[in-house]
């Protein structure tokens, strides 16, 4: 009787079992990899719009403030879009023949809302709430990025829960003055986890129930 | 010891007049040579036709939801747990045999113990579907395992449920490593054995270029000793962990803390029962009547009174502590069971699983190979019964009288568990044609050892003739 295997599949075998090793191990950290891709979460992924409207432009260049267009951040769990009636408060009288902003004049004319597309889209089952971050000090930027120097919008943060819980359990290192909180350009002191410290004190927040899940998910 | 044996007169483990050879040749003939039987081909087609009733079933179940199941309020866990808990407890007389059997030294495990070992790891592939599938949204399962998510969450590690994913889990691969570990030597003869080349080659890619040197044998022997005294408190906490799904719940009649024990006895008696089932037409239809003896279904019928016992113990703690413990809500369970609407499968189940099993104490029936078989498919259906006991009659009357209710099973919940039935038969006939259903060199070593008693005792080479 001859031999059943031809001597190279020792080789074949020897290959395989080691490789089976960084076979596994490479299929692993490709999963956590893809699941934290820009592919899966959308960071950096600039969204269409039916108007390429730029906050590079408005907030950058002009100096709005974030307010003026997203009026009900402080006070509301939704910070809200602006309605067609803002942009027209100055595009009534500024590049009012503009092409660009054709959409923006159909929209006023005709009273149908412009279909913006959301960049950041969380599921229905997180109840987020803008106004309570606001109050308690935590900076546009430090979710959104540096949106002043945006001229489309793009998502700067994943939103995955792992992303939130990391600032609910220490909320004191993005913490920051309330009156700063609107500041596109803050930069964080060289000492903020004292300042943050200090700050999630003088503001109240109970740190051991950030974490529970009613807070977000109701 | 051996000569012992020998002077009190049971039946040898394997009838005499073997030698290497011709336990070999039995043996592989059935995989090998023989022509595929008849009744394989409708055996198998039948349980073919069983898996695509269960396929049908899951599909449906996929579509629409566990809604299509007879589980309301009161009773959330129905056929899905049952089942669930049936097929696991059925599989831990596999690794008894192959295990606690092998540390015990008792050679009468040989010739049962592959077939036992493959039972296990088929009635684990059984079970496990169920807790997948009794999720509403079995999509998500893998929740259950701790891997670093962008949720950031964990399983909880206070869960029973999250327990059953490891036991089940370890459970399915440990018995998958100790019976592919003990196929090794057996795959190694097929390839050797086997003509046609397809075969030498699938052989041979399984059995690792196993050359039968003493430096094999000997890390074998220690790798599989390590396997059988790891095996062997798996077995025990696997079914445990199970029983904790029901003991560590607040319900009257699962809050109990004989469950843990209690369940590994009952999944011992079922699983024998089972093994019975297996091994009686096996050996009929093969002619392995020289290899699994009379002395076999003699100690399996043993073993299944001395759980049977526990058991039965068991119920009678239940009965004594729910009156002893002057609980009314435990006191009322008892009375619930034995009186209420689900009184005829408590009856049922106590003359399965009490009752009939004491014909056992009678040598004759030991040795009545039809009285055996029915006997295990009684024990079979009274251990089903008993799960159904503990999962439903517990919970469809609990504290609260305004949440009363009755589990009824609908057909779906029928197919499911049909369908299992047909994936474990399906599996294991696919087992008997493909591999060796007995251990080949554990059966020469047996024809070794006898030969040595042989020597010593020239008695049992009498029978030589026949």
């Amino acid at each position: 009787m001859g031999q059943i295997f031809h001597p190279s599949t020792n080789t074949f075998s020897k290959v395989s079992i080691f490789g089976a090793v960084f076979f596994l191990a490479g299929v692993a950290a490709f999963a956590l990899m893809f699941l934290r891709s820009s592919y899966v979460t959308g960071v950096g992924v600039v969204e269409p719009q039916p108007v390429p409207f730029s906050h590079a432009h408005h907030v950058g260049g002009l100096g709005l403030d974030c307010r003026y267009c997203h009026t009900a951040v402080e006070d509301s769990s939704f910070a809200g879009l602006p309605p067609t009636h803002t942009c027209m408060t100055c595009h009534s009288q500024i590049w009012n023949t503009s092409p660009m902003l054709q959409p923006v004049r159909e929209s006023y004319a005709t009273d149908q809302p412009l279909a913006w597309n959301r960049v950041h889209n969380l599921s229905d089952f997180v109840y987020f709430n803008h106004s309570i971050h606001v109050q308690k000090g935590i900076g546009c930027a430090t979710c959104h990025g540096p949106v002043d120097q945006m001229p489309l919008m793009w998502k700067a943060e994943p939103m995955t829960m792992e992303w939130c819980l990391d600032c609910h359990r220490q909320p004191e290192r993005y913490i920051r003055p309330r009156e700063e909180v609107f500041n596109m350009r803050y930069e964080p002191p060289p000492d903020q986890l004292a300042l943050g410290t200090q700050l999630v004190e003088e503001y109240g927040i109970e740190k051991a129930r950030l974490t529970d899940c009613y807070v977000c998910h109701r | 010891m051996p000569q012992q044996q020998h002077a009190d007169g049971p039946a040898p483990v394997i009838a005499p007049g073997y030698t290497y050879a011709t336990v070999t040749d039995k043996i592989s003939a059935i995989v090998l040579t023989r022509r595929t039987p008849r009744w394989w081909f409708v055996g198998a087609a039948l349980m073919f036709a069983l898996v695509m009733l269960l396929l049908y079933a899951v599909a449906y179940l996929l579509l629409r939801g566990v809604g299509i199941w007879g589980v309301n309020i009161p009773v959330g866990w129905g056929f899905a747990i049952i089942n669930f808990v049936w097929w696991i407890g059925i599989g831990h007389a596999g690794t008894l045999i192959s295990a606690i059997l092998l540390l015990l030294r008792q050679e009468w495990r040989t010739s049962i113990n592959r077939f036992a070992e493959a039972m296990t790891l088929f009635a684990v592939a059984c079970a496990g579907l169920f807790p997948l599938l009794h999720l509403g949204r079995p999509q998500l399962f893998y929740w259950l395992l701790p891997y670093p998510n962008t949720m950031g969450l964990w399983p909880q590690w206070r869960s029973p449920l999250v327990w059953d994913v490891f036991a089940v889990g370890t459970y399915a691969t440990v018995s998958l490593m100790f019976w592919y570990v003990g196929l090794i030597p057996d795959l190694a003869t097929l390839r050797d054995r086997s003509q046609h080349r397809l075969a030498q080659v699938i052989y041979g890619f399984l059995a690792m270029g196993w050359r039968n040197a003493a430096s094999h044998w000997q890390r074998y022997q220690t790798a599989y000793y390590l396997l059988a005294a790891l095996a062997t408190p798996l077995v025990v906490s696997v079914h445990s962990v199970v029983g904790l799904d029901f003991a560590a719940g607040l319900i009257p009649g699962w809050h109990s803390t004989i469950f843990p024990p209690y369940f590994v006895a009952g999944a011992i008696f079922s699983g024998f029962a089972m093994v019975m089932t297996i091994a009686i037409p096996l050996r009929r239809v093969f002619g392995l009547e020289d290899f699994i003896t009379m002395r076999h279904l003699n100690n399996m019928a043993k073993v299944m009174l001395a759980t049977g016992l526990i058991v039965a113990y068991g119920y009678l703690i239940e009965i004594f502590t729910a009156w002893y413990s002057g609980n009314q809500f435990e006191w009322y369970m008892t009375v619930n069971r034995m009186l209420g609407p689900y009184a005829p499968a408590y009856w049922l189940m106590i003359g399965a699983n009490v009752v009939v099993p004491q014909l056992f104490w009678s040598r004759r029936v030991r040795r009545h190979v039809p009285a055996l078989l029915v006997i295990s498919i009684i024990v079979n259906v009274g251990m089903w019964l008993e799960r159904f006991i503990i999962v439903v009659t517990s919970l469809h009357r609990d504290f609260i009288p305004a949440a009363w209710g009755m589990y009824v099973p609908t057909r779906w919940d029928w197919a499911l568990y049909v369908g299992t039935i047909g994936l474990f038969f399906a599996l294991l006939f696919l087992f008997v044609r493909l591999l060796p259903a007995i251990s080949i060199f554990e059966m020469r070593e047996l024809v070794a050892e006898s030969e040595r008693h042989g020597e010593a005792h020239p008695a049992p080479r009498a029978g030589e003739a026949v």
